[in-house]
């Protein structure tokens, strides 16, 4: 388990105040223009060496995606967009940076600003988190007043703008090139890749996308250096990463762990351990809503970093932890998974149109007992013509929970089956 | 209960919000600030008539303060969830109900919004104009849930009672709390108190 200095959120409770003062106490702000004077290219460099991988959910290498970016403009600006659009269901660690740690988020900014030759940044903020973005404009309008934005921002020699941007309600927003069209002032609906962001994202200029969270990692990354970062977790899974563990726990929390740690352990102790004890455990969805189910036995073994999820088919996504203690009607918790995603599909592939709300509908029937054998075998085959067959994640994110309850849950699943016979050696008991 | 409006502009409180929403973006990319602008027009017409929604007149206001086509603000209005097309409540009850939320007993919280605020089913008013309650999404605030947003602020750690004492004070005049937790735990921290960064010598 990770060492109280080894965390980069010493604030995420809030404890301390949030305002720049006290983040400078903490740390923040120390030195940014000597960490931009090592060059663009050395920081990009760190950033590959830390191996820190997108705090977002789908764990791409950060610095790779960094690497992207021309190195010269061919007369078109670069933007960084961050990603604070924080709505997969489970997922609520962006919104603790915001509110305690707004300052690190905001370094973070410049310092991968200027790794990316980005003058601008913006900051894309779910709508709902109204508070939230009240508390990150103070921090950047008490960030400019000090100089540590704007022209030769803190001391730096490079100028940076840091604009937040409300949205305003639509779980797709989240997804980067959907983000970029409501950016741009439009329904959020993906955008066909490529041409990927780096060569044509926001107003059709070069941009990275990146997660609040791995943006914020940024300064303590570049202050406490790459081997550090990169000494903590597992091989290809390094780092710290704040989790939330939500559902039938005794104390539901956020927590910053490395990766790699027991998913046992972690619930055991930071949420007081599953309702009614670990025997008590039917179910765990470990990385957010589109990750699939893992259950007893499988979460009994299993380590939370990126490799150790995928090993199993499923994900560490936002690392965002649902426990279901045995009180739940499993199949129940997915089906509305299907409503959520159902109703916050954009409606632009057909697939996924049509699919996310036929699929809820087939899931309602086995949750009502009203799905035969065959219904079931036929829901699991159209979540195979839906992902993977959509311009963006969605049609895999709709469909990952359904199999992977399928996979995890099967038999439990076919015995609500209105065709369901007792096999005869259980009948026998 | 709702007040007709036939014409809306931006008045002088919205105004300069306006102006310095639009500045944020590079020239002729002005639309980018439509979210804003209609959201700051919501906001006006809460402050106007104790409603807050968006009738057309105000939308159109929006194209033409950005210089888009009306039917590009109806797309976005119609797009987002945060736009009220139909006038809503004083107080609007958003219940969250994505599976975090109902493993922690959101049917609870949404029974209590019912019970208290008269309301039937989603998407409905109470009769005296007082409440309305929606069910959303997930607010991402999962491990302090069940949530209700209330207008512009989150109440966490919910149960029955807690629902019912807090839209029973609205009811009777009360303003409203301040946001968070409504089980007294001051983070996302574990309620018992945090198991990380308690030393902080080390």
């Amino acid at each position: 388990m990770l060492k109280d200095s080894d965390r980069i959120y010493q604030n995420l409770y809030g404890q301390g105040d949030w305002r720049l003062a006290a983040a400078r106490a903490r740390g923040d702000w120390a030195g940014t223009a000597d960490i931009i004077a090592r060059g663009r290219d050395a920081l990009v460099e760190e950033m590959k060496a830390s191996g820190m991988r997108g705090r977002g959910g789908a764990g791409f290498p950060t610095g790779m995606k960094w690497s992207f970016m021309p190195k010269t403009s061919d007369g078109r600006p670069s933007y960084l967009v961050i990603n604070a659009d924080e709505s997969e269901p489970g997922t609520c660690k962006d919104r603790d940076i915001i509110r305690n740690e707004p300052h690190k988020l905001i370094e973070g900014a410049l310092i991968a600003g200027f790794s990316l030759g980005a003058n601008t940044a913006y900051i894309y903020i779910r709508g709902e988190y109204y508070n939230e973005a009240v508390r990150l404009q103070a921090a950047i309008d008490e960030a400019y007043e000090a100089g540590l934005l704007g022209k030769n921002a803190a001391g730096s020699g490079w100028d940076f703008d840091l604009v937040l941007h409300r949205g305003a309600g639509a779980y797709i927003c989240g997804e980067e090139s959907a983000l970029l069209e409501s950016l741009e002032g439009k329904k959020g609906m993906p955008r066909l890749k490529p041409p990927f962001p780096a060569a044509m994202g926001l107003y059709g200029c070069p941009t990275t996308v990146n997660n609040v969270e791995t943006i914020a990692g940024v300064p303590t990354i570049m202050r406490r250096g790459a081997a550090w970062f990169a000494g903590l977790g597992r091989p290809k899974n390094s780092g710290t990463k704040i989790f939330s563990i939500s559902g039938h726990v005794n104390t539901p929390c956020n927590v910053e762990e490395e990766l790699g740690v027991p998913l046992k352990d972690m619930i055991e102790k930071h949420a007081g351990g599953v309702r009614g004890g670990w025997d008590n455990l039917q179910a765990i969805i470990p990385g957010g809503a589109s990750m699939p189910i893992l259950n007893k036995a499988m979460a009994d073994v299993q380590l939370m970093d990126f490799d150790s999820l995928a090993a199993v088919k499923s994900g560490m996504g936002s690392g965002a932890i649902i426990v279901m203690d045995k009180s739940v009607d499993v199949v129940k918790a997915i089906w509305r998974l299907s409503k959520f995603f159902k109703h916050e599909s954009c409606g632009q592939c057909t697939p996924c149109r049509e699919g996310t709300g036929w699929m809820m509908r087939q899931m309602d029937r086995i949750v009502r007992n009203k799905a035969s054998l065959a219904d079931i075998a036929l829901l699991e085959q159209v979540t195979t013509q839906v992902a993977g067959h959509t311009i963006c994640a969605f049609g895999e994110a709709s469909s990952w929970p359904i199999q992977g309850l399928m996979r995890a849950f099967g038999p439990e699943v076919r015995a609500r089956a209105t065709d369901y016979v007792v096999p005869q050696a259980q009948a026998a008991e | 209960m709702t007040p007709h409006i036939e014409t809306f502009e931006f008045d002088e409180i919205s105004e300069p919000k306006v102006a310095k929403a639009i500045s944020h973006y590079p020239a002729g990319k002005q639309a980018s600030a439509v979210k804003t602008l209609l959201d700051l027009a919501q906001r006006q017409v809460g402050r106007m008539t104790g409603i807050s929604w968006l009738p057309q007149p105000a939308l159109d206001c929006v194209a033409r303060r950005l210089s888009i086509a009306p039917m590009r603000v109806y797309e976005i209005a119609t797009f987002y969830t945060m736009f009220n097309l139909k006038p809503v409540g004083k107080y609007h009850l958003q219940v969250c109900t994505t599976t975090p939320c109902w493993l922690r007993g959101s049917d609870d919280v949404v029974a209590a919004c019912k019970k208290i605020s008269g309301i039937a089913e989603f998407g409905g008013s109470s009769a005296d104009g007082l409440f309305t309650l929606s069910e959303v999404e997930c607010m991402g605030a999962c491990v302090a849930a069940p949530i209700l947003q209330v207008n512009d602020d989150y109440y966490e750690d919910l149960d029955t009672a807690k629902t019912e004492a807090l839209l029973e004070d609205l009811k009777a005049g009360k303003p409203q709390p301040p946001a968070g937790s409504l089980s007294g735990r001051p983070s996302s921290a574990p309620i018992t108190g945090q198991t990380v960064l308690t030393d902080k010598a080390e």
